[in-house]
Order: structure tokens, then sequence, then C-alpha cells
């Protein structure tokens, strides 16, 4: 398989603190790849730096054929890279409808006097764009949310209000930080039905950060291992299961638990 | 459509009737990515038409059972009418039961062909797969999720519909030739009674059933292909069969399937149909939606709002009596549906609702008072899954909160020697399926149906019920104990959600009582009373003040020797999944009898304190328990032991 994200080398610093160091992971097409490890291992700053949010100090990120290492998220996300976040970030007063039509963003053309008239084209393409974010809801299955404002729903909605925010991106590469953080067991068995989903039916490429060690190995082609801001492992659930310097990292190392702040 | 149309014996040539006739009204809709979708009868019958051919080209043969699963679509009912098309019978099923009934009855009716409503549905399937000796194919509805499935048996029904018309174009005529075959007498649909003893039967509907009930009820109720209902009520249940599938053929209206379960109040209020009904939890829900908003709502508003609510409540007391409103009286009420009755009915959907009506349990006179005061035509419907969901009805100027109303033309009613209520009409069934023994218990040689239910006739000619027949017994010194009755009148208060009296062959009545976490977890809110879990909040010592002074209003109205002497709140509510009551919400009560004889033990031997194990099921099977410990508790003013 042709690798879809190919990460080669990156290193990212903040002031002291070394975040990630000559980190590579090649990413295949259509793959759900998580990446796990201790806290301020230096999973989010990874994230972040796909996203481009970050810029690596070093080493090259690239999406297919495009380097992407210095793009700005905007960017980043129009090449169809879509993200959630760890801490929900939608808006909070905007309805669930409006917050999913606003992840469709930047897939809109007309401009603002136009959108303003809201004639023709315009009219048009929102009633297009209404039509994918419908399908959307139905996929979560939140058609009686549509009018609630996001602010007022429990977390678990938030979390697949959220991820219905990255799917109106239309991603080709979707990157989830920790979707089921904070969730009960019930919410958590949904979430990962629709992170299957999304790969399975719409073949999007899923890299997630997940501490929940059960999801991750069930739902996971691969998996990737950081510890301290460096690759410790990478291969399948069961590989990764079973590899020392894992146990290691998750139960035996005393640095990890005295250096455990969480780091971006 | 060259098949005869004439004689509309069956309910596939009703099918063919409104195609024909109604063609391009709207005949079943369903809210799809927002926007209500409709298919009109002409493409409802080509709907059915595909379907039915992809069947038969899959085999199906006249008497194959197939089964839907799922909340109300457009395609489960579709799939319902196919079969009977063919000559099939349809078995809906509840689609949240758990494994072990959905594989009796799938495997009791030997049911050939299931239809899913989705992934979720469709993973029940192939969990109690290899116990389904006759199952030869499933068919799923939506495609999501369903890429990851390789099984030879497994359709979608796009699949099946396009098999169907490659089959009709190989085939002309077989669909209208199959319709044709069909007799009056062939059995339509076979609906599980949900059984509060033992396993759950099937009861044989036939075409004659269905059709004659529908008509009966469409002429009562002035039913016109203008209508319009929800279908929201879950489809193995009879009334959904009655009440939306065979009375939309006969009448020609439109039925609409909500979004999603979630979103039943909200389409409900968008489409505003010309008629409801619901069973009594659904219309106390309302009721106490209302009272908490109103509860919520700005002073002015508040007092509005109740002002409003009395004085239709007086106007409403002096019409049901038969008595002149005054003047003034009259027009406070005008004010007032402009001001209050109005809005509130367009808040619930109810504004154009013609009649409502209520069934399946007996409705407390409170609610059923609040809703007529406010203008909602609410009535009261009697009849069971053997009598096709019809004996009885309330006429639009006798409705009242305590009869089950007139027998409807076409249906006598009786009332045997144990005061046991029997039936005979077009509405009483076939009988029930594979079960003779059953079958002659209930069904006597003149046709008599016996209902199980103990009830008289009162002087306006209208059927009263009091409980099950075989429930009602006596106390130790004689005097008649019906548990259901008590029951029902302790659950008419909002707080109390199920309650099971016991008192047969005792020296006194006592009840458990589980509490409405809704209404009783609201009220400890407003004082400030802190809760974890349903476990904790029924274990209160305030809570079991508020109940007991709940049981105290309860005895008010109840005779002395039948006066609940002792109750204890359980610690979990009564659930289906737990066998403790039917999916209609019906006690089993022997069941629960033998599950709290703990608890019966502690009621007449005088302890006061219990140990409660309970084991819980969840829906995928998984069994969890539960210890805790209730307490019992003596009504105030009340000697203990007699």
């Amino acid at each position: 398989m042709s690798s879809q994200l190919a990460i080669h080398e990156v290193s990212k610093a903040f002031g002291g603190v070394q975040a990630v160091t000559r980190v590579s992971l090649e990413v295949r097409q259509g793959e759900i790849l998580s990446v796990i490890g201790p806290n301020g291992a230096g999973k989010t700053t990874l994230l972040n730096m796909i996203s481009g949010f970050y810029h690596p100090d070093s080493g090259r990120i690239m999406l297919e054929a495009a380097d992407i290492t210095h793009v700005r998220p905007n960017h980043v996300a129009e090449l169809g890279v879509a993200r959630t976040f760890q801490n929900i970030a939608l808006f909070r007063g905007m309805t669930v409808l409006d917050n999913l039509m606003l992840g469709r963003h930047v897939r809109m053309k007309s401009g603002v006097l136009a959108s303003f008239v809201y004639w023709g084209l315009a009219q048009k393409e929102e009633v297009a764009h209404r039509r994918r974010v419908e399908d959307i809801i139905d996929f979560l299955k939140i058609q009686d949310l549509r009018r609630l404002p996001t602010g007022s729903l429990a977390y678990g909605l938030q979390k697949r209000v959220e991820l219905g925010r990255a799917l109106a991106l239309e991603p080709k590469i979707l990157l989830l930080d920790e979707p089921m953080g904070g969730c009960n067991h019930e919410e958590k068995e949904d979430m990962a039905r629709f992170v299957l989903d999304v790969n399975q039916e719409w073949g999007a490429t899923i890299i997630l950060i997940e501490h929940d060690m059960g999801v991750v190995m069930d739902i996971s082609d691969r998996v990737a291992v950081l510890d301290m801001g460096q690759k410790i492992a990478e291969g399948t659930p069961d590989d990764v299961r079973a590899n020392p310097q894992v146990i290691k990292a998750y139960l035996g190392d005393t640095k990890a638990a005295t250096n455990g702040g969480r780091r971006g | 459509m060259e098949a005869d149309v004439a004689d509309l014996t069956t309910l596939p040539r009703l099918l063919l009737r409104n195609a024909r006739d109604l063609a391009e009204r709207p005949a079943i809709r369903e809210k799809d990515r927002g926007i209500w979708q409709t298919w009109t009868w002409l493409q409802y019958h080509d709907q059915v038409r595909d379907f039915a051919l992809g069947l038969a080209s899959l085999g199906l043969r006249r008497g194959d059972r197939l089964s839907v699963i799922g909340d109300n679509r457009p395609r489960l009912y579709a799939a319902q009418l196919a079969v009977q098309c063919l000559g099939g019978v349809s078995v809906a099923v509840y689609q949240d039961s758990i494994a072990k009934e959905l594989a009796y009855v799938w495997n009791h009716a030997e049911v050939s062909v299931i239809v899913a409503e989705d992934q979720e549905q469709v993973d029940k399937v192939v969990g109690l797969r290899p116990e389904l000796s006759a199952l030869r194919v499933v068919i799923y509805d939506d495609p999501r999720g369903m890429t990851g499935y390789r099984h030879d048996w497994l359709k979608s029904y796009q699949d099946v519909q396009e098999a169907g018309r490659k089959f009709g174009a190989e085939h002309p005529g077989y669909f209208e030739a199959e319709i044709d075959k069909g007799r009056a007498d062939d059995v339509a649909i076979v609906c599980y009674t949900s059984g509060t003893t033992g396993h759950p039967k099937g009861a044989m509907i036939t075409h004659a059933n269905a059709i004659g009930v529908a008509e009966i009820f469409c002429r009562a109720e002035h039913v016109v292909p203008e209508d319009t209902c929800l279908a929201y009520l879950p489809m193995a249940w009879a009334g959904d069969a009655v009440y939306t599938l065979f009375a939309s053929l006969v009448a020609g209206f439109c039925t609409n399937c909500p979004e999603s379960p979630e979103t039943v109040q909200r389409d409900l209020r968008e489409l505003g149909p010309t008629t409801v009904l619901a069973p009594p939890r659904i219309w106390e829900n309302m009721l106490t939606g209302i009272q908490v908003r109103a509860a919520d709502a700005t002073p002015l508003k508040r007092h509005t709002f109740n002002y409003f609510r009395s004085v239709a409540e007086r106007a409403e007391i002096l019409r049901s009596d038969g008595k002149p409103v005054p003047t003034g009286l009259r027009l406070a009420t005008a004010l007032g549906e402009f001001f209050v009755y109005g809005p509130v009915r367009d808040q619930l959907g109810l504004r154009q609702a013609k009649w409502a009506l209520t069934g399946g349990a007996p409705l407390g006179p409170d609610t059923f008072r609040f809703f007529r005061s406010i203008g909602v035509n609410l009535k009261q419907v009697y009849g069971s899954t053997e009598t096709s969901g019809l004996v009885s009805l309330q006429p639009d100027t006798e409705a009242n909160p305590t009869s089950a109303g007139r027998p409807v033309p076409g249906v006598e009613v009786k009332i045997a020697d144990r005061g046991e209520v029997l039936v005979r009409g077009c509405s009483v069934f076939k009988g029930y399926l594979k079960n003779e023994d059953a079958t002659r218990e209930v069904l006597d040689a003149e046709g008599w149906f016996h209902t199980g239910d103990a009830g008289f006739i009162d002087p306006r000619g209208h059927l009263v019920i009091i409980d099950r027949a075989k429930d009602v017994g006596a106390l130790a010194d004689g005097t008649p104990f019906a548990p259901q009755f008590i029951e029902n009148k302790l659950k008419f208060s909002p707080f109390i959600r199920e309650a099971v009296a016991f008192g047969n062959e005792r020296p006194f009545v006592a009840a458990m009582v589980a509490i409405d976490l809704g209404t009783v977890g609201n009220w400890a809110e407003r004082r400030g009373l802190p809760y974890t879990s349903y476990t904790d909040l029924s274990q209160k010592a305030e809570v079991r003040e508020l109940v007991a002074g709940e049981i105290r209003k309860c005895n008010q109205t109840l005779p002395e020797a039948t006066k609940i002497r002792r109750f204890l709140l359980l610690t979990k509510d009564l659930e289906a999944d737990d066998a403790e009551m039917t999916r209609t919400r019906k006690v089993r009560r022997r069941f629960v009898a033998e599950k709290y004889a703990a608890v019966i033990d502690a009621f007449y031997g005088g302890g006061n304190e219990v140990e409660l194990a309970t084991t819980i099921t969840y829906e995928d099977g998984r069994q969890a328990s539960i210890q805790s410990r209730a307490r019992i508790e003596d009504v105030e003013g009340m000697p203990a032991h007699v």
C-alpha cells in the first residue's frame, strides 16, 4: 500500500522541552492508525504538526505529493485533513446545524456579497452544502439535536457534533484527538462504531489518539507508540501489545511516571 | 392493475384500489435528511410490487412468514404488504426485544425472511442465525455500516427490489395473479401477545379481521383520505397495525413516519396530524412536560397558565355533567382559547387533531380531564390483540375517564358469570398460531372470545373494565380484591411509575412502588435534595414520605378493607428486559411474586427492612446483580396488622 501521509524525522521543542524527537511515521491510505503513549509523550504535538497548528523545527511532512511541513492550518484543511480537538472546540452558542455548516466553510465558493444577496449560485451552493450536512446528521444520528445550541448538549454528544464538523470538511484524512476521552461506556461504543463507519463507508484514513486501550486494540489496523517524544514501537495491535518496550513505558518506567505532565 | 379490485377482501386488493383511485395522493411519508419525503399511493404500490416480486424471486411461497424489525419506516410497512401480496404472513417484532425473546418468536413462527431496519437489528439476527432453522434470507433497509458483512443470505432492500423488477419482466402478471389468489380468511399478520404468563402467543389476524375492524373504525370516527397520522408506536403492537397499516389502506389517508424515535415530539408538532393515538404513558408525559415548563416560566406566564387551566377545568366538569356553562365562564374560556389552550395544543402538535385516542391501559382522570378541557377531543378505546385492537370506543359526546366506551357496531359484548368480558364479531381473531389448546381456552364454540378482563356494562351502555379476571381475588376475610384497580389508582400519581399490589388471601393490601425518576428527581432538585441514582433516590426518607402522602390520597378513594396498609419503594424500576413486565408494560404478576417473595414475606411477616438482590438484564442480554436494602413503610393512621 502506498503511504498517503509521510512524516519524516520531525522534531519540535517548546523552549527547553523537547516534545517530539525525530519521529517518522508512514500513514497508509484507508487505514486506522492509532497513536498511543503515556501522558506527555508528544501525541497531540504530533497531530498539531500534521494539521499545521505547529510547524516542526526539523523534518518533513508530505501529504501525498505535497510538502505540508510549513503550510498554514486552513490550507491543510483545504487539502483534506480535518481534525477534532481533545478539549471540545465548538461554538457553544451556535446550533448543531450552524456548527456543521461552518465545517463546510472551506468548501464554499460564494463571496460575501453573493452570499448576502442569496440568489442563484449562492443559494444553490447553500442547498448543496446543507444536503451534505444532513447526510452527516443522519450518519451520526443527531436528528433531534439540529436546532439546539451545542453548549446545552451532554459531553458525549458534543464530541459527536465535533466529529460531525470534521466530517463536514469531507476529509481524506481525519485526525481524532481523544474522541472518547471523558465519555461513558455507551458513548465510547457509539463513537467507536462511528469511527469504523467513517473509515469503511466514507473511505477516510484515520489517525486516532486514544487512551482507552480496549478501543485502540479493537479498531486499529496499526498502532504507533510514542514515549517521551520518541517513537518506541509500531505495528499491528498484537505486535504492540507484546512489545516489551511498550509494556515498560506503560507500566514499569518510573521516569515516565514522574515526568508525566501533559504537554500540548 | 388488471386484477379484480371490485371485491376488496384483502389488504393487497385495497392497495391496488388506492393506487388506481388515489394514485397521486400521498400514501406514506418519512422524514429523512430533515425533509418530509412522500410516496404517493402509486409509488407505494410500485415499491410493494417490486419488493414482493423480489421475494418471489427468492423463493417465497404462499403461507411463508416474513418478520420485520425496526422503527416505523415506509419500507418496513411496504415489506409487510409485499409478503401479503404473495399470500404470506407478516410478523412484526418489538425492536427493543432481547435476543432470547426474538429467537422464540422467530422460531415459533418459522420465519423464513427477516427485514431489518439497520445494522443494529441485523446484528441481532446474525447473533441468532445458528438457532433459526427456518430462516433463509435477511434483508436490510439502511445500508450504513453493512459493507463489511459478507453473507450470501444477507441482501439489501434495493437488491431485492432490483431482482423483483427483473423477475417481473420475466413473469408478467405474476404479481396480480398472486393477489388474486388471496382470500379474506387468509392470515394477514401474526401479532405476538406479550403474555403476562409463559411464552408469547401468536395471534393470527386475518384480512377479514383487518378490513372489518378498519372499516368500522373509519366509519365511527369519520376518517377520510385527507386525514394524517404519525406512525410512531411499535409496529409489533396490534394497535399500530390497525390504526396505521389497515386504516390507512381502507380510508386512503397518509401515514407519516418520524425521523427518529427521539424526534417524535417535534415531528408531531411539525405535522399536526388530524388523528392521534397514544397510550396513557404518552399523555402523562405530555402533561408532565407542560407542568414542568409552566413552573419554569416567568411569573406572569405561570399565573396566566394556571388561571386559564382552572377556568377550563371548571367548564369541563360542568360540560361532562351535562350542566350549562355560565356566560362569564364561557367568555373566560374563549379568552383562554386565544391565550393558552390554542398555543398549548399547537406546541403539542394537537392543534389539528379531530380526535385523539388513548388505550391499552387506563388513563388518570386528572390527565384525561386536562386534555379535554384544553380542547383536545380525547377518548378511550378498548381492544386487545385477539380482538384486532377494537372492541369499544367512546363517542365524541360521551367521553369520560372511567369507561371503555360503547361496543362498536359489528362487535357484540356480553358479560359472563364471573364478570369476564366476552366478545364476538368481525374483530375476533382466527386463533393462536400453532397453539390449539390456548385457542380453545379463549375461543368457545359459539365464537365468543374470552378476553380475560373482568368488567361490566354501565347504565349508559358503556363497557367498564376493572381488572384481569384471573387476578381478581379476595382478601383473607373475603373482601373482593382487584390488584390492577388499585395499581392504576396509584399510577395516576405523577410520582409513581409502576406499582404492584398484593392482597389475595392475605389480611390486608400491601404494595411495591417504583418511583418515576423524572418527576421525583425534579421534585428532589427543587428542594435541594441531592441524590446519585435511582436506588439512592428511592430510599430517601423524604421520598418515602412523599409517596406515603400519595398513597394516603389514593386510600381516600378506596373502600376501608382494601386500603393500602404497607408499601415499599423498589430500588429499581420494573423492566421488560428483566421479564418483570411485558413489552406493553403490563406486570407479569406471578413472576414478580416469585422474584420478590422476600418482600411479600416481610409485608405480612411484620419485617421492616428487606434485602433486595435484583438481577438486571441489559438489552444485549448481559446481566448484572444489584444488592440493596429497602425499608417497608406503614401508612400513617393505619393499623399495620389487622
